[in-house]
């Protein structure tokens, strides 16, 4: 007589009381030497993973056993996944004048370092990220930093990056360099960043 | 005749076009190897270097497939073979850094570096699987899901 295949692993679960699934979740250390946390909730059961390789193992849904991972076991279970993650974005700073979308001297020599930087990536993509110090209030600021993306992103375009792989974006005062107190000028903060990835 | 089929075709293809551009680009294919697609309103696209995902993209790699997608935020993903991820949601406001980024991991493997979403809050990124639901503190994480091999 034959059995309805469905019954094999009901069958399995009933007589040896075994696991139904074979998850796992791992927390990295950060490339950046700080490592974040991960919590991990199955069906209300929680674990909070906040050390390098701390790991939970859910064998049923609602159980969550934590554990903890190495870098060997790591690349054993997550090779390919690992192997195929994206190159990190990298950022370049130019810097401006104050009040102005008029670069200071110094940056048109990372123009080149950018270039570098495109050529070594797959479908790379430029992202730029105007900034601004905090003298005038916030929606002049998020216009001024935009502005100062724009104009980045024509010089990069008449250099000969095509437009289409370029998008801009403005932050205002809300990403400092150097965090100051409202109508302070500093140059520092005065920035755009390109980020390439 | 012909022009009623036009004046009754033009709004649906109008309509469409509007529609695709308004849809923002989640993200850029930037690795792919062996065999994987993204699978998008009922069609199956080549999940090649370059390609564009979007908001509801399931992405599906074979027994020799592994794609690696960077994000808008920056958020960087990647999956092995025999894997399914869905990008159930992903908004992102580039001047804030505000909005949210839901994926689903069916099957398979999965790795991650959060980018400026969960870092702006804590709550803008989740990856759920068949069994859990992980809340993203940052940064840097794995995930394996699938039923017990016996």
């Amino acid at each position: 007589m034959r059995h309805p295949i469905w019954l094999v692993p009901v069958a399995l679960t009933l007589l040896v009381g075994c696991a139904t699934r074979n998850d796992l979740y791992v927390l990295l250390p950060g490339k950046d030497g700080k490592t974040g946390a991960l919590v991990v909730d199955s069906n209300g059961k929680q674990q909070t993973l906040n050390t390098p390789y701390a790991a939970a193992r859910v064998k049923n849904v609602g159980s969550v056993d934590g554990v903890t991972s190495s870098e060997a076991e790591v690349k054993q279970d997550f090779g390919p996944a690992l192997e195929a993650q994206p190159k990190r974005p990298v950022s370049f700073y130019l810097y401006f004048l104050r009040d102005t979308d008029e670069f200071a001297p110094e940056s048109k020599a990372l123009v080149n370092q950018i270039f570098a930087e495109i050529a070594r990536r797959p479908a790379p993509e430029i992202v730029i990220i105007g900034h601004t110090d905090r003298v005038g209030n916030a929606q002049y600021n998020d216009a001024l930093s935009l502005r100062r993306a724009e104009r980045c992103r024509d010089e990069l375009i008449k250099l000969g990056i095509p437009k289409v792989r370029i998008t801009v974006a403005g932050r205002g005062f809300r990403e400092p360099e150097v965090p100051t107190a409202d109508q302070v000028p500093e140059p520092r903060n005065r920035r755009v960043e390109i980020s390439v990835r | 005749m012909r022009s009623a089929l036009i004046a009754l075709t033009l709004p649906i293809v109008f309509a469409f076009g509007v529609a695709v551009a308004a849809a923002d680009d989640a993200g850029q294919i930037k690795t792919s190897k062996g065999s994987a697609q993204i699978e998008r309103s009922g069609q199956k696209l080549p999940a090649t270097v370059g390609q564009v995902v979007q908001q509801g993209d399931v992405v599906v790699t074979g027994a020799d497939g592994s794609v690696g997608i960077t994000f808008r935020d920056s958020s960087l993903v990647s999956i092995g073979p025999d894997s399914v991820l869905a990008i159930d949601r992903f908004v992102f406001d580039s001047t804030t850094h505000q909005g949210n980024f839901d994926a689903s991991l069916k099957q398979g493997t999965l790795a991650v570096v959060s980018g400026k979403l969960a870092k702006q809050s804590p709550d803008a990124m989740k990856v759920k699987t068949p069994a859990a639901i992980l809340g993203v503190r940052g940064t840097e994480f794995l995930v394996r899901t699938g039923p017990a091999k016996d």
